[in-house]
């Protein structure tokens, strides 16, 4: 059945007429072109297709957008605000976090929201958080300086606004 | 070394090229094109593993609404216009669809092409497909005994590549290829052996699991041209693979190829291709086909590997003989499956002075799912055998296994088993740089009885592969008046840093900025021919091409420059985008300075053209014998500490060092990245990445079944080191390293599994379950018996006819 649904997406609402059976993957690179959403698996256990949905890393591929009626949608493209990158693209590009850079995207959101869920996260709850988004070229060790780095970058404004 | 300092960019950790790209999600991967009238194709597959195509019935299909055509084989014999509906690297033993009978589970019978994907889904279901089961084999060893039902009837070589030049027409055998070495008289050689070891290795088939599937977009362009848009790490081989489907010449067909998202060898040749230019074809409409997670169990996979090695040793510790047989599971095409099994088959004795060798390696069509090259060719597998070997040789000897294989281990000049004289050969100083950083003191392995708790171990392994030869890459380089630079190579980013580490290259020899370089990705019309991406060869093949043609531009430069300036050619430097007199900085030109000399208008451009075109002695045929196998050997070595629970079997990498000899690091990050890819990677396969094939069906295909490493398989401690022994001919020394960290992972942490417990894991992936029935059965078989102490008895059965390895 075709619904319509409203999302706010990176921020911009969007109306969309869904059918019930359509996964958010593929209404956000296909009605939205939001092709920083990528499939690897269909099953939800690369996380190549993890967006943010009301702030928590969410495979794309395995959620239906007709049940996300006005929920908020954060994907890559909405990271960085003209050419500022979002302080987690930054570490990436800093510790050069990524190879062919498929599942970079899902990853950069994934930290994301560790960085927001969990800011003090140490290694293991770190890992474990992540666990959910593959690398296969494996840079996990750069990936990991990453999210070290990032952490440092986001602490550093929150740190800033305690002390004024 | 003092003349690093002359280099400005080559060994700097220069920042990617594609890094804002890649951290924004912008860059476009194939399956994010999409064109106007775009339509979608699916595959219908065999639900056989051997079966004659009786009928297709196409009506229910093509009633669904929106689909435009729904094909079978029948269908592409019939269409005018397809010249060879044939294809493959080696042999052409694959129909565009499978075109007589479906030779393995998911061998695609009929393809849907339809409006939506949604369409040519549902219609797929309502193809009628009327086989007529026959007889199949399934493993490499069954497959080539007499009477072994036969996978196909004859073999028509391809010709397409001058390394498989050799291979011969045949029929009536499933071995579609055999590599053979001979060297020295092993027969004799094992009659004067003290001992004799001799065992049985396996490897099973696996998954390259790019995150990015196999994907394709052709289309018919307006000059009536095939045009492709595809994922592949080939586009010169799709180029002619296509032109041959249609007999057109090769301008009527044009490559692209966009960022891949990974390859590791599984994107390799024709995939979707072939299928995906003839449903445009036939619909005159842009065609996109991409294939589900499952699916891609069902393209292209790892070799499966059945390896017996024998080895002869003196009481001395000296190896006097080696013979290997090995079976390699090449399924229902051969695809590449004839160069893995030579390449690595030639390499199957390992980076060791060995007098008498021999070698026997069987490329074996079976009933399963097409295998081809995976990260190393092959290579691992050959190593995962030959290294557990040299291990147990070594502690039946009460040798030390570094220092055993550091005695056998080949230097500069050593004779290779195939008799080739070895050139920058790196083998040595990577076990020592390993072994120095994991600690090693020789092991003393005990018999741990299960259930006694944890234990450890450390071990060492190497390897050496020797890269595709001969082979071809071809650039142009072009530089505009105001010093910026253009780089046409076929080289494919996939993610190992090719486009920077080439625009390294250009810039060095160009005296520019990185910045100032582009690198333009492969397209067949701009982008001259290469041979593949693959085996790590892109860094010296197309580095040679790119630093060949740059200098072509250079000398010019240098010429235009030495008029202005009145100097000689020979005494100008150029650097920092000037061209000056040795000594005499000041008396100089910038870049456009000499562009404006020379051409005298703006935005003109200087072109530099290079095909570097590597050559081989042809292995002799029967004897694997040449002065010359390989262009350059890249070897690898890597230790481990692992800690073994011997309650549950489960294994635990503490610490694993990977060194690779990278020739000279162009970009260190690049390296280390490979290296510690390869690795991970590679520990994957040791210890839970397998495909379970049961009569031909894999039964866990399916990311939720099949396991990748995450962030959590890690080793707590994983250190990357580069080893640099320049090669003579490299670029600036270079050789190559997206491999190297894979080749021998696996035997590494057998050996310090044996190290820690003292049970010997043949048969991988070495999982708990496996370990722990090891020591369960060494418990057995030793009785009531207490672990040993550290010094052990030689454990080899003296030479009397005996081939059994006690532990």
């Amino acid at each position: 059945m075709k619904r319509t649904i409203t999302l706010t997406v990176n921020g911009a609402p969007r109306q969309l007429t869904v059918e019930d059976h359509w996964l958010l993957s593929d209404v956000l690179r296909e009605q939205l072109k939001l092709y920083g959403v990528r499939e690897g698996c269909g099953t939800g256990v690369c996380g190549s297709c993890t967006v943010l949905v009301n702030g928590a890393p969410t495979a794309s591929c395995l959620t239906l957008a007709a049940r996300l009626d006005g929920a908020r949608i954060e994907t890559i493209e909405g990271l960085s605000q003209g050419p500022r990158l979002h302080p987690v693209q930054e570490a990436f590009l800093e510790e050069r976090a990524f190879q062919c850079g498929y599942c970079t995207p899902g990853y950069i959101l994934a930290v994301k929201a560790l960085l927001e869920e969990l800011p003090d996260a140490d290694e293991e709850e770190t890992k474990h958080y992540l666990a959910g988004n593959y690398c296969r070229c494996a840079g996990y060790q750069d990936i990991l300086r990453a999210v070290q780095s990032a952490r440092l970058k986001l602490a550093q404004p929150r740190a800033g606004a305690t002390a004024s | 070394m003092a003349i690093d300092l002359e280099y400005s960019v080559i060994g700097k950790r220069v920042p990617r090229l594609d890094g804002l790209k890649k951290v924004t999600g912008r860059p476009i991967y194939t399956g994010d094109i999409e064109l106007p009238g775009m339509l979608h194709a699916v595959l219908v597959r065999s639900p056989h593993p051997h079966a004659r195509i009786v009928r297709v019935d196409k009506h229910r299909a093509e009633r669904v609404p929106g689909v435009v055509a729904v094909v079978s084989g029948t269908d592409i014999l019939n269409t005018p216009g397809v010249v060879d509906p044939w294809v493959g690297p080696v042999f052409k033993d694959q129909g565009i669809l499978a075109l007589d009978k479906a030779r393995h589970i998911g061998d695609p019978v009929a393809a849907v092409v339809a409006e939506s994907r949604e369409a040519a889904e549902e219609a797929r279901e309502l193809v009628e497909v009327e086989y007529e089961p026959l007889p199949a084999v399934f493993d490499p060893v069954e497959a080539c005994k007499p009477g072994a039902p036969l996978v196909h009837e004859v073999l028509r070589p391809s010709r397409a590549f001058a390394d498989m030049a050799h291979v011969a027409e045949a029929g009536g055998t499933n071995i579609c290829y055999h590599q053979k070495v001979r060297k020295g008289d092993v027969d004799a050689a094992f009659a004067r052996a003290d001992y004799i070891f001799e065992d049985i290795f396996t490897s099973p088939p696996a998954q390259h699991a790019p995150l990015e599937p196999h994907v394709t977009l052709a289309y018919i362009d307006e000059d009536d041209r095939i045009t492709l848009w595809t994922a592949t790490q080939s586009p010169s081989f799709v180029r002619v693979s296509t032109a041959g489907i249609f007999g057109v010449p090769l301008n009527r067909v044009r490559v692209i190829v966009p960022y891949l998202g990974a390859g590791y060898g599984s994107k390799l040749y024709a995939k979707l291709e072939p299928i995906a230019a003839y449903l445009a074809y036939i619909t005159r409409r842009p065609v996109r086909i991409m294939l589900s997670r499952s699916e891609e169990f069902h393209i292209i996979t790892k070799h499966q590997v059945v390896a017996r090695y024998k080895l002869g040793v003196t009481k001395h510790g000296d190896i006097v003989a080696v013979e290997a047989e090995n079976w390699w599971n090449t399924g229902a095409y051969a695809e590449i499956g004839p160069r893995v099994v030579h390449k690595s088959g030639y390499t199957s004795a390992g980076p060791y002075k060995f007098p008498n060798v021999k070698i026997d390696a069987y490329c074996v069509y079976t009933n399963n799912v097409p295998a081809g090259a995976f990260r190393g060719f092959g290579v691992p597998q050959v190593v995962w055998a030959y290294e557990s070997m040299m291990d147990t040789a070594a502690h039946a000897l009460g040798i030390d296994p570094l220092e055993f294989r550091l005695r056998h281990a080949l230097d500069e000049g050593d004779e290779f088993a195939t008799g080739t004289p070895m050139v920058s050969i790196g083998v040595k100083a990577s076990l020592r740089k390993v072994a120095e950083a994991i600690g090693y003191t020789p092991p003393r392995p005990q018999r741990v009885p299960p259930g006694s708790g944890r234990v450890r171990g450390k071990a060492v392994a190497c390897g050496v592969k020797a890269v595709l030869t001969p082979s071809i890459s071809s650039a142009v380089v072009q530089m505009n008046a105001d010093g910026s630079v253009t780089v046409l190579s076929s080289t494919v980013e996939m993610g190992q840093g090719s486009e920077t580490a080439l625009a390294q290259i250009a810039a060095e020899e160009l005296g520019v900025p990185i910045t100032k370089v582009r690198v333009h990705l492969p397209d067949t019309d701009v982008t001259p021919y290469d041979t593949i991406t693959a085996g790590s060869r892109s860094t010296y093949h197309m580095g040679n091409a790119i630093r060949g043609a740059a200098k072509q531009i250079r000398d010019q430069l240098l010429a235009a420059a030495a008029e202005v300036l009145e100097a000689n050619p020979a005494d100008l430097v150029l650097r920092d985008e000037r061209i000056y007199v040795r000594g005499a900085e000041e008396r100089g030109l910038t870049i456009p300075q000499v562009f404006a000399a020379k051409l005298g208008a703006l935005g003109t451009t200087l072109v530099g053209e290079h095909v570097f075109k590597t050559i081989a002695d042809p292995l002799d045929h029967e004897t694997g014998q040449s002065k010359k196998a390989t262009e350059f050997w890249f070897s690898g070595a890597t230790a481990a500490e692992v800690e073994v629970d011997t309650d549950t079997g489960q294994v635990q990498v503490l610490k694993f060092v990977a060194a690779a000899d990278v020739g000279r690091e162009v970009n260190p990050h690049h390296c280390e990245q490979q290296i510690a890819g390869a690795a991970i990677l590679t520990l994957g396969l040791t210890f839970f990445e397998w495909m379970n094939v049961e009569q031909g069906q894999v039964t866990n295909a399916s990311l939720l079944e099949y396991q990748l490493p995450s962030l959590k398989d890690v080793p707590p401690q994983l250190e990357s080191v580069s080893v640099a022994v320049p090669h003579p001919d490299g670029p600036f020394g270079a050789k190559g390293v997206g491999e190297s960290g894979t080749l021998s992972v696996q035997p590494t942490i057998a050996n310090a599994i044996y190290n820690a417990c003292g049970v010997r894991i043949r048969d991988l992936p070495i999982t708990p379950e496996k370990v722990l029935r090891a020591l369960h059965e060494r418990a057995r078989a030793h009785g009531a018996e207490v672990a040993p102490p550290a010094a052990r008895q030689p454990a080899a059965v003296e030479n009397a006819g005996a081939t059994e390895v006690p532990e």
